[in-house]
């Protein structure tokens, strides 16, 4: 795999952690700011989270992976989401994600290598009249059965 | 302070305000189950087998973490608690992995106990299997078994609040929650220390020792080894408890004659080599002293201590004594010194230890621990595995003569005995300096500032009108305390620290009986200074084969000879894990 280069501003991290230094009880309102603003956690700002607020590295990730909100991984370039509430469950959303989750190499949660795409499963996205619902980016592509897979992919590079 | 008056099972009680229902409860002899509890350790109230019947309150609240208030009426056993408890053990033996027959701790094991207790015999929820976190084995001392794991935390709180070392911790969430060290990384790649602490209080097969005793039977049966063992100082005070006797009964000769039985070549005593450790630390001291070397200088006996400071504070490592451990002295030694004088091959010979320790397992596998030109310990097992040894070969302790250890290596006096308790170094060192520096008889032997079981200790001694300025730790949070204030320079004032890694020193490592308490560790440490009174040589100097080994092999104390075998250097690592992105 090719080295990706980070593509978030560390400086800035850095100082915003620095005005939290020795506070651990800020560290939800820090580990959201790098979410935010690096898209994902990265492990050596966590080091850096865990050595300025004075928490072990353990305390960090321990909270950071509690909230489905943060996530490990920089993001992919486009974002697929992908409906699991009741109606598109019911649908068959079981049989497109193992299609995705097969095309892309990754499973649901992850980011492929190349960057190229990111895979979450929600609840419910609240469109079930179109179930089962997949949304690329700001698309929505409704009634998605397996077949259709690839062709949705072409379209994002 | 106020107490409080209630009724439990229909018995008037009054206690202190601040206690639990459930130490309430107990003070009446009525004992509810507990999973996740332990005393002063503990009270997180995950597992809410302890629940009771409380009259008013909606639902039944978990007792061992509901303070005791006035007027309160408690039921600990109604039909509808005991259904209760049932249906929530059930809830944790739906995932849990049936394996009890082929567990490590078959019979010792907490929730077996509960299952038991509570007349399980059937689960009526579907089985689920937890086969998302493999077991972890890549440490050289400690395996994590995740599937077996009941989240009771108490290793959790342990390595945090004891050892302040913060290794594992609960990661991720719901049904993929593990106990792990961050990301979920192997031991080994952590900042785990190797104490064992952890595994003294999980309550069942989730954390334990890495057993080697296969490797040596198969030293044992082969013709062509020539194998000894070394017995620490600690493990003669706890061997007994696994055969029925109280915490802290010296069965010294007798598990002399155990190891005999067992078929070993020579029994040694590592209490010999604490001696030697003694001699090379404190003239190192005393040398520091006059030659304006790094003082504090601190004990490096503790391996998993010296893992801590290399992780956490890399810094003060030129503080740490050079001298190796008593357990690595003695291997460095059976293979040049005890292979010369008994014409062996070091090549054939197979060195056993057997530790209080966990540690020590990976204290003999670090790459410097070779200076004999072999690994100088071959294969460390703890108290529990020889136990485990002892019950396969059928051998009963209680019923063996007691016997001596073999000479050379098995001559030793009362101050290689107290290495096993905390405070005993520094008395050690304290009565071998004293003499070596002032030429003149210690006028007190015993040094009873620096024992019992404070968590951080001091004293003065006089040496002839130099005060020596002395700090004892036990327990790795203490430690930090006390590293804190070496690293803001409060402490340039003393001489020589002690650290021992685990509470109450080695009588409460990670290699010794489960369970083990504030209570047995009291216990166990008398039993440690009995062996000392009763020792006719009670100074590391005094001891004759030490005399002899420098006479006739290592020349003097510090010297080259020392140097090579007897001291070690080192390693600066990271104080988190390692992180590859
Ligand atoms: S941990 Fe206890 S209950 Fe689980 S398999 Fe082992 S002995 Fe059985
Ligand atoms: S062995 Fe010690 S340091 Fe390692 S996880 Fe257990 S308690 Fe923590
Ligand atoms: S590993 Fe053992 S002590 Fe730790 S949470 Fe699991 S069951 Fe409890
Ligand atoms: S023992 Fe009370 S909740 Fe576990």
């Amino acid at each position: 795999m090719a080295q990706l280069v980070d593509d978030y501003d560390r400086e800035s991290l850095t100082c915003f952690i620095q005005t939290h230094r020795n506070q651990p009880a800020s560290l939800i309102q820090v580990l959201s700011h790098i979410q935010q603003t690096a898209g994902y956690l990265p492990k050596p700002v966590l080091v850096e989270v865990s050595e300025k607020l004075g928490l072990s590295l353990t305390e960090v990730y321990s909270t950071a992976s509690f909230y489905a909100f943060f996530t490990f991984r920089p993001r992919g370039r486009h974002n697929i989401v992908l409906c699991n509430g009741t109606a598109c469950y019911v649908k068959g959303t079981g049989a497109v994600r193992a299609t995705l989750e097969r095309e892309l190499g990754i499973r649901a949660g992850d980011t492929t290598a190349d960057r190229r795409f990111s895979l979450d499963v929600v609840r419910c996205l609240g469109c079930c009249a179109l179930a089962p619902v997949v949304m690329v980016d700001k698309d929505v592509y409704a009634g998605v059965d397996p077949a259709k897979v690839p062709e949705i992919l072409n379209k994002y590079q | 302070m106020a107490t409080v008056k209630l009724t439990i099972d229909n018995n008037p009680v009054e206690v202190e305000q601040e206690t639990t229902v459930l130490e309430a409860a107990r003070s009446l002899g009525i004992s509810i189950p507990t999973l996740c509890h332990l005393r002063e350790l503990n009270q997180v109230g995950a597992c809410r087998m302890c629940i009771v019947e409380v009259e008013g309150a909606r639902s039944y609240p978990a007792s061992c973490t509901l303070p005791v208030s006035e007027g309160m009426v408690v039921r600990t056993a109604t039909p509808g608690v005991r259904a209760a408890r049932k249906m929530i053990l059930e809830l944790i033996l739906s995932d849990h992995p049936n394996e009890c027959l082929i567990c490590i701790r078959n019979g010792h094991c907490e929730l077996q106990a509960a299952a038991d207790t509570l007349g399980v015999r059937e689960v009526r929820f579907q089985r689920m299997s937890r086969r998302l976190h493999p077991k972890d084995d890549s440490g050289s001392a400690v395996i994590r078994e995740p599937q077996k794991c009941i989240y009771c935390r108490r290793c959790v709180s342990v390595c945090a609040g004891v050892q302040g070392v913060e290794a594992v911790g609960p990661q991720l969430r719901g049904f993929s929650t593990v106990i792990a060290p961050p990301y979920n990384l192997p031991l080994a790649e952590s900042v785990c220390v190797n104490c064992g602490q952890c595994l003294l209080v999980c309550p069942v097969g989730a954390i334990y020792e890495r057993d080697e005793t296969a490797s040596v039977w198969a030293a044992l049966a082969d013709p062509a080894k020539h194998v000894v063992v070394q017995t620490a100082p600690a493990t003669r005070v706890t061997l007994g408890e696994a055969f029925g006797m109280p915490p802290g009964t010296p069965v010294t000769g007798k598990m002399v004659a155990a190891l005999r039985r067992l078929g070993f070549d020579r029994v040694f005593d590592t209490d010999f080599t604490a001696d030697l450790t003694i001699v090379e630390e404190s003239n190192e001291l005393l040398n520091r002293m006059k030659n304006g070397g790094v003082l504090p200088q601190i004990t490096s006996c503790s391996p998993g201590w010296v893992k801590f400071i290399e992780h956490f504070y890399q810094d003060l490592l030129p503080h740490l004594s050079t001298s190796k451990s008593p357990q690595q002295m003695f291997g460095a030694l059976a293979k040049t010194y005890y292979a010369e004088e008994a014409g062996v091959d070091p090549a054939d010979i197979v060195v056993v230890s057997v530790m209080p320790c966990t540690a020590k397992k990976f204290e003999a596998g670090r790459p410097e621990m070779q200076s004999s030109g072999h690994r100088d310990v071959d294969v460390v097992l703890t108290t529990r595995e020889l136990v485990r040894m002892l019950k396969e070969a059928g051998i009963d302790l209680t019923r063996l003569p007691d016997e001596e250890y073999d000479a050379p290596l098995g001559i030793s006096t009362g101050a290689g005995a107290i290495f096993g308790a905390t405070g005993g170094v520094m008395e050690a060192a304290l009565r071998t300096a004293y003499e070596v520096a002032t030429g003149k008889p210690l006028p007190k032997v015993d040094i009873k500032e620096v024992r019992g079981l404070e968590g951080i200790k001091q004293a003065v001694i006089d040496f002839e009108g130099t005060p020596v300025k002395v700090l004892v730790a036990h327990g790795l949070r203490h430690a930090r305390t006390l590293m804190e204030k070496l690293k803001a320079g409060e402490l340039s004032e003393y001489h020589f620290i002690e650290v021992m890694c685990c509470p109450g020193g080695c009588i409460g490592g990670g290699g010794q009986p489960i369970g083990t308490d504030s209570e047995d560790r009291r216990r166990r440490i008398e039993g440690i200074y009995r062996v000392d009174k009763n020792m006719k040589l009670r100074k590391s100097h005094e001891n004759p084969a030490v005399i002899r080994l420098y006479a006739d092999f290592l020349g003097r104390p510090l010297g080259e000879k020392s140097h090579r075998l007897l001291h070690t250097h080192y390693v600066r690592r990271s104080a988190h894990p390692v992180l590859t992105e």
